[in-house]
């Protein structure tokens, strides 16, 4: 099947874009240089097109309820205008899909979801709710594009754009509000690990949105930015991707997202009897930071050791690179416990060779707070 | 794309130019573009023997892992220690700074691109 180009397909290709087929859809991977693209979110500000995401809505009387069934977070202390990072779960309490949980009304929530499961997602979460009275779940993401504007610089560039105080808008809220002079979703949130905003507009309004934030953006150092750059930033900081550190194998708890998960406050949800067990017993792995101590860079699927010349593979390198914040080459791996200290020594076999590595606290990268 | 006319190429994009009784080794201005900026060199052992096509050692920029190979046939007789500081110099001067290898050998009868066939098979690429 053809990848589908979403609505800034042209404005990419112009921009000098190097363009990829990812998750079905063809994206630019960078612009001019993924290294440049990546400082000015961590200094200044990017732009990104991430209309891959997809939009599920679960609407009706009984939304809120099935959120609680399929999610581990609690979504009983969610104010119309929030957002809530969560997992969905299968019932061997291990990841349907991690998403963002926005509350648009009482009987109204958007699940922003990653591009390569919206179909699975959808899919399983209408089966659940086939027969459930008062819920519907529809898949929208066709109706929507998605810009993230990150960076430290993204308020300042954003707020002449849009008809709402930047300033009242706190991390993880949104509102609807024009910006262009369309409707648009505005969210104080992101997967950069700095501020920003991601913004869900109709496709038609996409590139004029686009290009005025580029506009706006560019005196103060705003460069567009491709999905490399999205990569290593959120990996910087610490952040899960589907299909490296968390998939249908991992729980919320190995994966050390315990604080999304909520056992005693929100009764009965799926998976919820295995992740008391995990808590109550404890996980046998979990996932970890580390730093290469030999040169060499870890990365995605290579086999970790915790002997340098004996054993059997322990795990998998769950993403690895080069680390243009920090300048180390650092990577996420699943240890047993009783390994997964921060110092606790590893081996990453990178072409046969078991290279050094040392456990290091997550995430590895934190934006100063002000 | 730069491909400067005094140099063989493989089609694995290294280049190769003759200095004397030695082949100096390289990636293409092409390929150091494709790959991005490299963060990691990885260069095989001074002494080692390679046919023309075998693998020589590994390039990385933060997003990909690209493998390069030795257009001739020979031994490795030097590496550019200058890379393992500096791996940067692959971008920035592909064709001089940025040296990969130099092999005790020869480009003759080895089956190598010159400048116009390279250039037609990168833009049969995309370049």
């Amino acid at each position: 099947m053809a990848p589908s180009r979403t609505a800034l397909y042209d404005e990419h290709v112009a921009a000098g874009g190097r363009m990829v087929e990812f998750a079905g859809y063809e994206l630019p991977v960078q612009y001019s240089s993924l290294g440049e693209e990546h400082t000015a979110v961590r200094t200044r500000a990017g732009l990104f097109d991430v209309s891959h995401m997809g939009e599920i809505f679960v609407r009706g009387p009984g939304a809120f309820d099935f959120i609680q069934l399929v999610s581990c977070n609690d979504h009983s202390k969610m104010t119309v205008g929030r957002a809530q990072y969560t997992g969905i779960m299968y019932p061997e309490a291990t990841f349907v899909d991690d998403t963002l949980v926005h509350k648009i009304a009482d009987d109204e929530y958007l699940l922003v979801v990653n591009a390569a499961n919206r179909a699975k997602d959808a899919a399983y979460l209408s089966a659940l709710a086939d027969g459930r009275e008062g819920v519907e779940v529809v898949d929208e993401s066709d109706g929507w594009a998605q810009l993230a504007l990150q960076g430290p610089r993204a308020a300042d560039i954003l707020q002449p754009l849009v008809d709402t105080d930047l300033t009242q808008l706190k991390y993880y809220r949104f509102v609807f509000a024009p910006a262009c002079g369309r409707r648009a979703l505005i969210a104080r949130t992101g997967y950069t690990g700095e501020d920003g905003f991601e913004l869900y507009c109709a496709p038609d309004a996409a590139p004029e949105l686009w290009r005025a934030i580029l506009a706006a953006g560019r005196p103060g150092g705003l460069l567009p930015a491709g999905l490399g750059a999205r990569d290593t930033l959120r990996f910087e900081a610490g952040m899960s991707l589907y299909g490296h550190e968390i998939d249908h194998t991992t729980t919320p708890l190995e994966a050390g997202l315990g604080w999304i998960v909520k056992l005693d406050s929100k009764g009965d949800f799926i998976g919820r009897d295995i992740l008391v067990g995990q808590r109550d017993e404890g996980v046998e792995r979990r996932l970890v930071g580390f730093e290469m101590v030999d040169r060499g860079i870890a990365r995605h699927g290579y086999p970790v050791f915790l002997q340098a010349d004996a054993g059997e593979p322990v795990g998998h390198v769950t993403s690895g690179t080069q680390s243009p914040t920090l300048g180390k080459a650092l990577g996420m791996a699943y240890l047993p416990v009783a390994s997964a200290e921060p110092g606790a020594e590893l081996f990453v076999d990178i072409r046969n060779r078991r290279a050094a590595a040392r456990v290091v606290p997550l995430p590895f990268y934190s934006r100063p707070r002000t | 794309m730069n491909v400067p006319g005094d140099l063989k190429y493989g089609r694995t994009h290294e280049w190769a130019r003759e200095e004397g009784d030695l082949v100096v080794v390289g990636i293409t201005h092409y390929a150091q573009d494709q790959l991005g900026e490299v963060v990691y060199v990885e260069l095989p052992e001074v002494g080692n023997g390679a046919a023309a096509g075998d693998e020589l050692g590994t390039l990385e920029s933060v997003k990909a892992v690209s493998e390069f190979n030795s257009p001739v046939g020979g031994e490795v007789v030097e590496v550019n220690e200058r890379l393992e500081e500096e791996p940067n110099l692959v971008n920035e001067d592909p064709y001089g700074d940025g040296w990969l290898v130099k092999i005790s050998g020869t480009v003759e009868g080895e089956d190598l691109l010159d400048a116009a066939e390279y250039t037609a098979m990168i833009e049969a690429e995309g370049a």
